[in-house]
């Protein structure tokens, strides 16, 4: 699908001397499968395609967008782009991209073998997976799901200044949600794997982990209320974490909108933390040789032993600040508007395994999974506040499992607080890489 | 948006070689937004999506496929993908009913946005810009944003449904920035409704932004929150979240039928307080979650879920109903053409009750009082759930005092609705969006005040 490169270009060739223009191309297929008690609920295949463009003329930005390739809606979209562009504010940065001479990295992030698989041998997978997660425990009463997903994408960005990329990305993943029945006691579990092609997918590991989670809860407790140590499995540090880089986004620094703001160069967390985005790591399933302005990606350093040391920036923020783009550009979709952000964070490892953390926690709580993030974190104040469950931790040992309680900090409280860092990085679809990690003094609130 | 013919064809190929239900779902959908920060109108975006979604079901198995190719050709490749699974199944073809055309435009939207120039739309963001600004001296930012949407769906189906349906959302949302010796705190307004452009003309946009801004300067004084179990007392205008998470979620068929709620095989039984009426409701007028028809054809519902404290009836679609031999509630919709439909709410609310909003303030010693909702979560199969509160405050000795942090409470959905002990007579329905299996749709949430008398509250010191 290299020619989504020639439409943008013949796209932008139409740019007059006044106007900058910008068109990103997308090309997707997807397919997704459910399995209940042995039948298939729903398969889904599909797919699609769009276009997004923005124009900027006269430093006002219009932004236009179809739900497809066609030649004819491409020129409407252009026409509706130039149409917006005359009603915005003239803000003196906007712009597109100037290409940085940055060397894109080269990434094999396809997978022929996926895009040939036959679908038979995916609904295998997710009938397998609900086979093995049932056969693990005779708690396990049902599954709620049993999931097979893939998607690949094909994305092109180009640009009048003279930005053109192309990328190309698949991957796969299993999902199980596991119901656990005792003593009239529901309880439930979340296991998943994911690869970058069909071979490497594993259903034993999601099959043992959604068993472990429901069936590790029964007979869970609330907790009394107090102040604890917290260990946060990987999936759980992989949410905190975003929220954390979230705050790093040079938009939100430039509106005073972070507690990181102008903080560059100070101790803003234990010195056990570094931590880089890095999306020309192939682990990550964010991976990708481009930003979503279409510069070449890199290894950026956040945090370096707690000292802070970077935000990110796409183009328009790096020239309010006089700097560069960080090849920072993230944008939800066609639709979407490029702000900065995270792409694929990660926590430089510890020394330490996950038993080897808990085993130093004399009265502690291990948090399996959290609810309420999108209203329990003010990425402003950095108030913490959310739901929880897991297992309490004491004298070293896994006690008995908790639920029905919330914990509570503050996001910089909490990162100064860092007490441990895992060995266990773990990659999951999402742009942060997951850890263990211990933090103390976390308000429980439970009875 | 496709003529009859086409449709008829499509659905006859779906079930050429088996299957025992086939519809095709055709979409086409417009969007507006503009937003404003610093005073400065930022990048207007506008665009539109056309596609349609082909589904075939066999038995307990749906295939879906869908495309952006409304042609003949490209809508007869989603046909053979979707219909690929029943084709496998070896049963007999059953023979389609197209039904007669239904056209439904909901009747209450007046002015089409589409037909307001960009210029207006912009100057509301103005006009909430200067409001917010002179709202206090403590008042550093406005951000400001308008969207709207036009959606325009065709749903035919072999068993003889076909409906056209039009529906107009339009929402402006502001936010204010105060800063002060504490630092910045940030109060957020919203009006989202099922109409036009003539929601304008209702709203009194400068109350709009004043709300926004005075919850933010309130919050400089906020007070860190307690922890613990308290009562609250949840105003009537601060939104309906409560049942939406504690309840709602565990009321649609979808997860009841597979036991993974807490309220399956409980019909007929107490599952909530006497003073708990609820319902959901899409025919409201205007309301965010309202619509004619779902996303299947039926036409919404009001449905009585809890009434006087017992459980009435689930929330159903085509594809649970079928299971049951029932009828659906009118509760199947899809976030677009490309997702299968599931069971959703649309409108869920509590009914007023009759005591008043003060007599239940000043019949608490101590607790909290939550203005404004935040959003939630909840797990059905368990029945926990949380939700945050971004504007409350202390109750002492029956009375309102000092503001709070925002956080989050948590509880599980059948004992907190046992635990109401106090519905008071006012009432309203908030818009919000609620997510399901990685779809959006817009729904809304109302209650009257009322008081629970005991929830774990998620703060930080001692309460």
């Amino acid at each position: 699908m290299a020619d989504l490169i020639s439409i943008g270009e013949s796209i932008v060739s139409r740019a007059t001397d006044a106007e900058q223009i910008e068109v990103y191309l997308l090309w997707e297929r997807e397919t997704s499968i459910r399995v209940y008690e042995k039948d298939i609920e729903s398969l889904t295949s599909a797919e699609a395609s769009g276009v997004g463009i923005r124009v900027i003329s006269n430093g006002r930005v219009g932004i236009s967008y179809a739900g497809t390739l066609d030649v004819g809606e491409i020129d409407r979209t252009l026409d509706e782009a130039r149409d917006n562009a005359r009603f915005g504010s003239v803000d003196v940065f906007a712009g597109v991209a100037d290409p940085d001479g940055i060397e894109a990295p080269r990434l094999d992030l396809w997978s022929n073998d996926l895009m040939q698989a036959p679908t038979d041998r995916k609904i295998a997978l997710a009938m397998d997976l609900e086979k093995l997660t049932l056969s693990k425990d005779k708690r396990i009463r049902s599954l709620n799901s049993s999931n097979y997903g893939d998607v690949s994408v094909e994305a092109a960005i180009v640009n009048s200044k003279g930005v053109a990329s192309f990328s190309q990305q698949t991957y796969c993943w299993v999902w199980a949600y596991a119901l656990a029945v005792a003593n009239d006691e529901t309880q439930t579990g979340y296991g998943l794997h994911a690869a970058r092609g069909i071979e490497q997918i594993d259903i034993e590991y999601a099959a043992n982990e959604a068993a472990k989670k429901a069936t590790r809860m029964l007979g869970a407790i609330k907790p009394s209320s107090g102040s604890f140590t917290a260990v946060f499995e990987p999936d759980i540090t992989a949410s905190l974490l975003g929220i954390v880089a979230g705050t790093l986004s040079a938009e939100a620094v430039q509106k005073g909108k972070s507690i990181f703001s102008g903080r560059i160069g100070e101790q803003v967390a234990s010195s056990r933390l570094s931590m880089y985005d890095d999306p020309s790591d192939a682990r990550f399933f964010s991976a990708s040789p481009y930003d979503d302005e279409g510069l070449a990606s890199r290894k950026n350093q956040l945090i370096g032993d707690g000292v802070l040391k970077q935000y990110f920036y796409d183009s328009y923020t790096g020239r309010k600040d006089n700097t560069n783009s960080t090849g920072s550009a993230i944008r939800a979709g066609i639709s979407g508007i490029c702000t900065p952000g995270p792409r694929a964070v990660l926590v430089a490892p510890g020394d330490n395994t996950p038993s080897d953390i808990i085993a130093g926690i004399s009265d502690g709580v291990l948090i399996q999974s959290i609810s309420g993030i999108h209203s329990g974190v003010n990425p402003v104040s950095g108030d913490f506040s959310v739901g929880a469950e897991g297992i309490r931790i004491s004298n070293g040992e896994l006690a008995g499992p908790i639920k029905e309680f919330t914990i509570a900090s503050n996001l910089q409280k909490m990162m100064n607080d860092i007490s441990a860092i895992g060995n266990d990085l773990t990659f999951r679809p999402g742009g942060t890489a997951g850890i263990t990690i211990a933090i103390d003094n976390i308000n429980v609130s439970g009875a | 948006m496709i003529d009859k013919s086409l449709v008829d064809r499509v659905i006859r190929a779906s079930l050429a070689h088996g299957g025992d239900f086939a519809e095709i779902f055709v979409e086409e959908k417009s969007t507006f937004s503009a937003s404003l920060e610093d005073s400065m109108v930022e990048g207007l975006s506008s665009g539109t999506t056309r596609g349609a979604g082909i589904r075939v079901r066999c038995s307990d198995t749906t295939g879906f496929a869908h495309t952006a190719d409304l042609s003949e050709i490209g809508l007869m490749r989603a046909v053979e993908a979707a219909s690929s699974l029943a084709r496998h199944a070896a049963q007999g073809v059953r023979t389609v009913e197209i039904g007669e055309r239904h056209q439904t435009k909901l009747p209450f939207e007046k002015t089409q946005p589409t037909s307001v120039s960009k210029d207006k739309k912009i100057d509301l963001l103005l006009r909430l810009d200067q409001a917010g600004r002179s709202s206090g001296a403590s008042i550093r930012q406005v951000t400001a944003g308008y969207s709207d949407s036009f959606r325009k769906f065709l749903v035919a189906n072999s068993d003889g449904v076909f409906v056209e349906e039009e529906q107009v959302r339009t929402r402006l949302a502001v936010g204010c920035v105060a800063i002060g010796d504490t630092g910045m705190q940030t109060g957020y307004e919203t009006t989202a409704m099922t109409m036009g452009f003539e929601l304008f003309d209702e709203i009194d946009l400068e109350l709009l932004a004043i709300t926004a801004a005075q919850r933010a300067i309130q919050k400089l004084a906020a007070r860190p929150t307690p922890s613990g179990q308290l009562p609250i007392i949840l105003n009537g205008l601060g939104g309906g979240v409560l049942f939406h998470e504690a309840c709602g979620h565990g009321l649609e068929a979808d997860h009841v039928l597979k036991d993974s709620s807490v309220y399956a095989n409980r019909l007929g039984e107490l599952v909530a307080s006497p003073l708990v009426t609820l319902l959901d409701d899409g025919t409201v007028a205007n309301q965010w979650g309202t619509y004619s028809h779902d996303d299947e054809g039926n036409p919404s519902g009001k449905n009585t879920l809890i009434q006087n404290g017992v459980l009435v009836d689930y929330m159903w679609d085509d594809t649970q109903s079928e299971k049951k031999k029932r009828q659906s509630s009118g509760n199947g919709r899809r976030q677009s053409y490309s997702h299968l439909p599931m069971v959703r709410m649309t409108n869920t609310y509590l009914q007023p009750g009759e005591s008043t909003p003060e007599e239940i303030i000043a019949d608490t010693e101590h607790g909290i009082y939550v203005a404004k909702l935040g959003g939630g979560q909840v797990n059905t199969a368990t029945g926990d759930f949380v939700f945050g509160m971004t504007e409350a405050y202390l109750i002492e000795n029956g009375a309102i005092t000092a503001p709070l942090r925002d956080a989050n409470l948590i509880g599980n959905g059948p004992q907190v609705l046992a635990n109401i002990d106090a519905v008071a007579n006012d009432f309203a329905i908030v818009p919000g969006t609620c997510g399901k299996d990685g779809q959006s749709v817009p729904v809304g949430c109302g209650q009257p005040t009322l008081r629970i008398k005991s929830v774990t509250v998620g703060g930080t010191v001692g309460g």
